[in-house]
């Protein structure tokens, strides 16, 4: 059983956990993920690591709800359990002094980029981050972020917060601008990372994105989360997360996502109406 | 010389219809009446030649003749001083190719039904004795420590072994459940999972500690293990790698893996869904391909879904069929329906990325090939399309690559198994032995339970040295 040491509310149906996961927070490395199930019903789902505490022992991560699983996991508070916890997974974001990097954060992918920007910036890259959101209210770790980056520009899709506009928009300008840029991380929705990467293909700027695909086991054993990269399929979970947005085929990752939207629907209504009765 | 009996007691069954539906136990299990009367059918020949046929050498006459003389708690002792995982091998050994095959009345064709016996023993023992939590054997602990990487068969066996030599074994276990391939990849109705916890629940009781969502590899490697604190490292790992085609269509929406399906179906307990959270894919026409055991366990499973059409698709001809005979006619019974000789040749897709169909070649058969059965040869121009809405690929599996990718002085093969000694398990790797399917590739229950029980003993050897 792992403890939930922490919990804070980032912003409406966001939240943030800090668990205690010794193990786990000695071996987390930027833009792993962990798997984890609430209890005995529960489904595994992964989650990316948003930060590590190895002396307290804890790591901490960030959640949207989205359906039966996120909503029972927002109904936990700090002294609750989760039944499993299993990490780190996934392959490690590769690190290196490349240059100049822009991370680009789409929506609650903020968490998972502050780890990675913060990596590159002590390996001694210049760090431009670009952080979006749909409204201002759903803006969340804006000085995390500034704290590792070199500079941060904020975007909200209807402009009530920062830049009006959508993250590609200051990626592009950078990309034409005179500063030479030698890498991009994009993270966050699969639409999102698609438009990035196609937005720094014209510019030739390598270009990784996080892949989000469906998971059961997460350790290689199922192929549930099988992507197409570079016409070649891939396991997300154990040859990435990360990938070349490049040569991603990203319309059968979101074909693939779909898969159990009728079950998703299903389920969480039934969720809804059991939760009502009790509430 | 005593009249042999050569009836065979059958096994009593869930009827095909009512079975079809539930995920219950298939097989229900001998009477007291049928195994005293399958028991007394042994003629106690002093060749015992069955257990010649044991990969974990059972004392097969003795447990027998203890069930003829009413004797019930020497029959268990008997049986699981060699075998502590009897209420699984006697459901899913292939006797019939194993103890049964060399019997002395396999000949009349009436071999004795010892794998049902075990199993009625097994069983007998957990609804008549006392708790196991004091082990007849108190061994003076050895002061070692013994990391056991992997709770499937091979784990299990290979941590109560050394647990009964005296040694200090921990099991490290990536799910979430103990019991591998026995939990995620053997359906209900074959195996129940309370029959896998208690067999874990007695390694345990010797003493074992069982650590799971530990993923060896990842949460920390075989090197730190060794370095802080184990004394030798065993390796049951598996085989849990999925093969897939490679041909036109495999991502499509509905086309899984066999230990996707299974997982999501045994593990998570998808036939309960929405009350267990985990969804799969009902399909109405279900497509497996494949001839083993694990396609046999998919069809079944995906029937009980409640799949209308379920095909077996194969490329050979049900002769060479791998699966066991058994289970193939308790497939047929089901109504799952067979299509031999034939090969996918690509799936087909509609615009929402959904397989609606299955391009096959007909097969025919010619010489033998390395496997010893008929090779199949494609027949040109003989393209056909079968309908389906979800496929399961059951075409067998290879040992995941994240210990080799994380272990140095592992030798390993192109197949990705990792080399070790036949005869006692050691691999090329200072205080590294590994045995079952990350040696062999995929084979089965038992073969892995006899590889790590050599593995124990030539561990204990080492670390008494």
């Amino acid at each position: 059983m792992y403890k939930i040491l922490l919990r804070q509310d980032l912003v409406p149906n966001i939240h943030l956990f800090k668990v205690w996961a010794p193990a786990v927070a000695k071996k987390a490395q930027p833009g792993q993920f962990v798997v984890i199930r609430i209890d005995e019903r529960g489904e595994r789902i992964p989650l990316t690591i948003a930060g590590w505490d190895t002396e307290e022992g804890s790591v901490t991560i960030v959640f949207m709800e989205v359906g039966t699983t996120t909503h029972r996991l927002a109904l936990l508070e700090a002294g609750n359990s989760i039944t499993d916890f299993i990490g780190p997974l996934g392959l490690p974001t590769h690190i290196e002094k490349f240059g100049t990097v822009v991370c680009v954060a789409g929506g609650f992918a903020v968490a998972t980029i502050v780890p990675i920007a913060r990596a590159m910036r002590e390996k001694g890259n210049k760090v431009i981050s670009i952080m979006g959101a749909r409204n201002k209210s759903l803006i969340f770790w804006e000085d995390e972020l500034r704290s590792v980056s070199d500079q941060l520009i904020v975007t909200t899709d209807d402009g009530s917060y920062a830049r009006q506009g959508l993250v590609t928009e200051p990626l592009k300008e950078l990309l034409e601008g005179n500063e030479r840029i030698d890498r991009v991380i994009a993270i966050g929705p699969s639409i999102m990372m698609k438009f990035c990467a196609q937005t720094t293909e014209p510019f030739g700027v390598k270009t990784i994105v996080s892949l989000n695909p469906i998971m059961v086991d997460g350790t290689g054993m199922c192929g549930c989360c099988r992507v197409s990269v570079g016409g070649v399929t891939k396991f997300a979970c154990v040859d990435g997360p990360d990938f070349d947005g490049h040569q991603v085929d990203w319309d059968l990752l979101f074909a693939r996502q779909r898969i159990y939207l009728d079950e998703e629907k299903r389920s969480f209504e039934q969720w809804q109406s059991q939760h009502d009765i009790l509430s | 010389m005593p009249k042999l009996n050569l009836n065979r007691e059958p096994m009593p069954r869930q009827d095909p219809k009512l079975r079809s539906k539930n995920f219950n136990e298939v097989a229900l299990g001998y009477s007291a009446e049928q195994a005293e009367a399958e028991a007394s059918r042994c003629i106690l020949c002093p060749r015992h030649s069955c257990i010649d046929g044991c990969p974990v050498e059972v004392d097969i006459p003795d447990f027998i003749k203890a069930i003829g003389d009413g004797d019930m708690p020497e029959a268990v002792r008997i049986l699981k001083s060699k075998n502590s995982l009897p209420g699984i091998c006697g459901r899913v050994c292939p006797q019939e190719t194993q103890c049964e095959a060399t019997c002395s009345l396999a000949k009349k064709g009436a071999p004795i039904a010892i794998g049902r016996l075990e199993r009625y023993v097994a069983d007998w023992e957990r609804a008549n004795m006392e708790s196991t939590n004091s082990p007849i054997i108190q061994p003076t602990p050895s002061g070692k420590r013994v990391a056991v990487v992997g709770s499937g068969p091979a784990g299990l066996t290979a941590a109560a072994d050394l647990a009964k030599l005296g040694h200090s074994a921990t099991i490290f276990e990536a799910l979430h459940t103990a019991g591998g391939v026995l939990i995620y990849g053997i359906p209900e109705f074959r195996l129940p999972k309370d029959i896998v916890q208690a067999e874990v629940d007695y390694v345990t009781s010797l003493g074992v500690k069982v650590e799971l969502d530990s993923v060896i590899g990842k949460l920390v490697t075989i090197d730190e293990l060794l370095n802080n604190g184990y004394d030798a490292v065993f390796l049951g790992t598996g085989a849990g790698l999925p093969m897939f085609m490679g041909i036109p269509g495999e991502n499509l929406n509905g086309i899984y893996s066999a230990n996707e399906f299974l997982t999501r179906v045994n593990l998570m307990k998808a036939y309960q869904f929405p009350a267990y959270n985990t969804p799969v894919k009902v399909g109405k026409r279900v497509a497996v391909i494949g001839g083993g055991n694990v396609a046999m366990d998919s069809a079944r499973c995906a029937l009980r879904l409640g799949a209308e059409e379920v095909y077996i698709v194969y490329r050979r001809s049900e002769v060479e069929m791998p699966a066991r005979r058994e289970e193939v006619e308790n497939a047929k019974e089901e109504g799952i329906q067979f299509k031999l000789l034939t090969v996918p040749k690509r799936f087909l897709g509609n615009d929402q990325n959904w397989v609606v169909g299955m391009e096959c070649y007909e097969m025919e058969l010619g010489e033998p090939d390395e496997s010893g059965r008929r090779r199949p040869i494609v027949k040109e121009g003989s393209e056909f399309i079968i309908d389906v809405d979800v496929v399961i690929v059951a075409l067998g599996t290879t040992p995941n690559p994240l210990i080799a990718q994380t272990t140095g002085g592992l030798e390993t093969t192109k197949q990705g198994t990792v080399v070790a000694d036949e005869e006692t398990g050691k691999a090329a790797k200072p205080k590294v032995w590994a045995g079952g399917d990350i040696v062999t590739g995929a084979a089965t229950v038992i073969s892995a339970m006899g590889a790590a029980k050599l593995a124990a003993a030539d561990i204990d050897r080492y670390l008494r040295e």
